[in-house]
């Protein structure tokens, strides 16, 4: 049966569902709706909610749940987020799973709190210090946003990192009918976590290592657990197809108005395709691998000054043009504005 | 086929439960629905609004800036703000009770719903809301009165009191 | 045979410790240790380890451990206390870390009244980056970053860190005590089992202050350095018990 939920409403739900015993978070919007619905429905089915002092707190208050291995999870938005980067970094450092939600807003500093994707490099390529990645997932509907929060447990707890599923403040606040699926997460093993022992050796979460030799090996290891996430754990839309003279590249809210230019691109004789990448990171690179010989341009759409841009043209390796457009600031492009853009593109103008 | 709504009034006039509501209606009919509300400082106190679009197809962006088909203003800087982007041929429908000049357009429909005197009159301003929703079931095809009775169910179904209210609302304003 | 009359406690690893000639984190660590296997918790209970000189707590005692980030640490003990309360949970933070970068997590989880313990050894100085200034250094102790002593009109008089956590409301047990000298010692290891009874008996928040000494960053010899502590830092961190919810309530 479908409900009509917002985004981030749903994704609580979605949180609980799966299983989800503990939110550690702090007020800041267009997230609000998140500590507020797990107040209450944590009370409910007997988890743990806790509303912290800051973001900082939250994220280590999540970092020990998790290390007495909890199924945990955190929110915040932009500036909020920046706050805890300290604390992703020692989880990622510390193998522990969470989930973390951002619901972006726009940027830089207090900036202003309508959608935005300009946290697209904080997202994916860290903040936080040190060698580290985290699976990032782009939802852009409230269907796959609650999805995702429950694939990205089991991506947490399978490959013992954290895991971001990225919004923005356009996904969080509107309503979507939504269906639950019964998630079906496997028990993984966390022998490795804190707690009362009952005679078995001691357990250690911790990301201190003054042995260059053994922190190399470590950081290496951890690598190779990310090599099988990109294997694995990768995904993306396309609907690229013989024919297509453009390539139009955007995620979440963005790629919602990118289907509607292209619909209207088709209209006026201009075949195009969309590339969707649905994980930041890994990053989708065999999408732009062995495009159709028709596409002479990819153009790659974001509510930024152009982040993902930089991840396409690594992908894209100089075979093709890569042309971004771009609005910011809470300012959302409409789909006949994309279209045009798309056109003086292909027409060379 | 895709209807894009905008709901817009003061802040507490409802309208954002308005659109839910049409919203729900039309996804139990099993269209494609968004709902989008304005959010942030004008929220408190100042006007809501909210966009919502109904499709039989999936829909893009849920924002409704322009190319609206249905406006349901409840107040005169609604009409202001969001009249001039009712497409031609679109339709209008305004709470004549505090809109009193009239709708500077001849081409779009209009319907006039006196939705905060019937609600004062039936004892309770909070279902101004409520009677709005008539002009959809007298200048509309989108959904019929069972419909809405369906949906208000959903909501109000274990409170027959604010059922009833809410339905003897949506009755005077047809 | 002979009779066994002293040896190291259960609750400590066989690791040698890395601390300094005449640093007193040793005999903490071990008082520590002997009130979790006294209580019978050692099993069940969980370190969080701070930065600073006993960032590598977890290596000396015996119990499961998480490390946290610099001041964090009773955020990390009220995640891992919150989703598991049958842990017995204490951090163990100097006044660099409590006191300065992590005063906000320490204040907190006190207004919680969150369930656990927390060891908080003052020695007045940033030993493990080398003796900086603290909050806690006292006026004219010179330091590498206040190398002419400290001066009020720039960094302020030192924090008096029990005398602010016994103000918080829903803070349960508050107590000074020093590692200075044996009788001071004895008291220690009291505050420290009574701090960790209250937490078996779901009491709320207990914190021990210990003055503790640094005699390296101090440029000291150890003898000096507990002399420090006597005459110096305790006529300005007054022992005893600043809040002891117990005693009022009963």
């Amino acid at each position: 049966m479908k409900i009509l939920m917002k985004g981030n409403e749903a994704i609580c739900e979605a949180a609980i569902r799966a299983g989800c015993v503990g939110f550690f978070g702090y007020p800041i919007t267009p997230q609000n709706e998140v500590p507020e619905y797990m107040s209450t429905k944590m009370a409910e089915s007997g988890g743990t909610f806790v509303q912290a002092e800051s973001e900082v707190a939250a994220i280590n208050m999540v970092y020990g749940a998790s290390a007495a291995g909890a199924r945990v999870m955190t929110s915040s938005s932009s500036p909020g987020i920046a706050l805890k980067q300290e604390g992703i970094s020692y989880l990622a450092a510390a193998d522990l799973p969470c989930l973390i939600v951002s619901v972006s807003r726009s940027g830089p500093g207090l900036a202003g709190i309508l959608p935005s994707q300009s946290d697209y490099f904080q997202a994916t390529k860290g903040g936080g210090n040190g060698d580290y990645y985290m699976p990032v997932f782009a939802p852009n509907s409230v269907q796959e946003a609650t999805d995702f929060v429950q694939k990205s447990f089991e991506v947490a707890e399978r490959y013992r990192t954290p895991v971001m599923v990225l919004i923005d403040g356009l996904l969080g606040q509107m309503m979507e009918p939504v269906e639950f699926s019964a998630p079906n997460i496997p028990q993984f093993d966390k022998s490795w976590a804190v707690g009362p022992r009952n005679g078995r050796e001691r357990n250690i979460r911790n990301s201190l290592d003054l042995s260059p030799e053994s922190l190399e090996q470590t950081n290496i290891r951890r690598f190779k657990r990310y090599d099988e996430i990109i294997a694995n754990e990768t995904r993306v839309e396309s609907t690229v197809q013989d024919g297509d003279e453009v390539v139009v590249v955007a995620y979440g809210t963005s790629a919602r108005i990118a289907v509607n230019a292209i619909e209207e691109l088709g209209a006026a004789g201009i075949k195009a395709g969309l590339i969707r990448p649905i994980t930041l990171w890994p990053f989708p690179n065999a999408a732009f691998q062995n495009l159709p010989a028709s596409v002479k341009h990819v153009v790659v759409v974001e509510l930024s000054q152009g982040q993902m841009v930089f991840d396409v043209k690594l992908a894209v390796a100089g075979k093709l043009p890569v042309h971004f457009y771009g609005r910011n600031g809470g300012m959302i492009f409409e789909s006949p504005e994309i279209a045009r853009e798309v056109t003086k593109i292909v027409r060379g103008e | 086929m895709t209807t894009r709504m905008v709901f817009s009034g003061f802040g507490g006039q409802g309208v954002l439960t308005l659109g839910q509501i049409i919203a729900t209606i039309a996804m139990n009919k099993g269209k494609e629905v968004t709902w989008m509300p304005s959010y942030g400082p004008e929220m408190r106190g100042g006007t809501a609004n909210c966009a919502v679009i109904i499709s039989d197809s999936s829909i893009g962006s849920p924002q409704v800036i322009t190319n609206i088909d249905v406006l349901c203003a409840l107040n005169m800087p609604s009409i202001d703000k969001f009249l001039p982007k009712v497409n031609p041929g679109g339709l209008v429908i305004y709470n004549s009770s505090i809109i009193t000049e009239a709708i500077a357009r001849d081409d779009v429909r209009t319907v006039a719903i006196d939705a905060t005197n019937i609600a004062l009159n039936l004892g309770e301003a909070k279902v101004q809301n409520m009677v709005m929703i008539a002009g959809f079931l007298t200048a509309s095809d989108l959904f019929t009165k069972d419909d809405v009775q369906a949906a208000l169910q959903s909501k109000f179904g274990g409170k027959p009191e604010l059922m009833a209210m809410n339905m003897a609302a949506i009755e005077k304003g047809m | 045979m002979g009779k066994v009359v002293y040896e190291k406690s259960a609750g400590l690893t066989d690791s040698p410790m890395s601390y300094c000639p005449g640093c007193l984190h040793g005999t903490i660590h071990k008082l520590v240790a002997e009130s979790l296997v006294e209580l019978g918790v050692l099993d069940r209970s969980v370190l969080v380890a701070s930065v600073g000189c006993s960032v590598v707590a977890y290596q000396f005692y015996n119990c499961d451990a998480v490390q946290a980030a610099h001041g964090r640490a009773p955020a990390v003990a009220t995640g891992i206390k919150r989703v598991s309360p049958e842990s017995i949970v204490f951090t163990y933070q100097g006044d660099g870390d409590l006191a300065a970068i992590g005063t906000s997590e320490i204040i907190h989880a006190a207004h919680r009244g969150e369930n656990i313990t927390v060891i908080f050894v003052n020695n007045a100085i940033y030993g493990m980056t080398g003796g900086q200034m603290a909050p806690t250094t006292l006026i004219t102790q010179k330091t590498s970053t206040s190398p002419k002593g400290r001066v009020e009109n720039q960094a302020g008089l030192p924090m008096k860190v029990s005398e602010m956590m016994a103000q918080i409301p829903s803070s349960y047990y508050i107590e000074r005590v020093s590692a200075h000298n044996v009788p001071n010692i004895l008291k220690t290891k009291k505050a420290i089992t009574k701090a960790f009874r209250n937490q078996i008996d779901g009491k709320g928040f207990s914190m021990v202050e210990i003055l503790s000494t640094c005699p390296i960053g101090w440029h000291v010899t150890p003898v000096e350095a507990t002399k420090f502590v006597e005459s110096a830092m305790v006529p300005y961190f007054p022992l005893g018990v600043y809040k002891d919810e117990g005693e009022v309530r009963s």
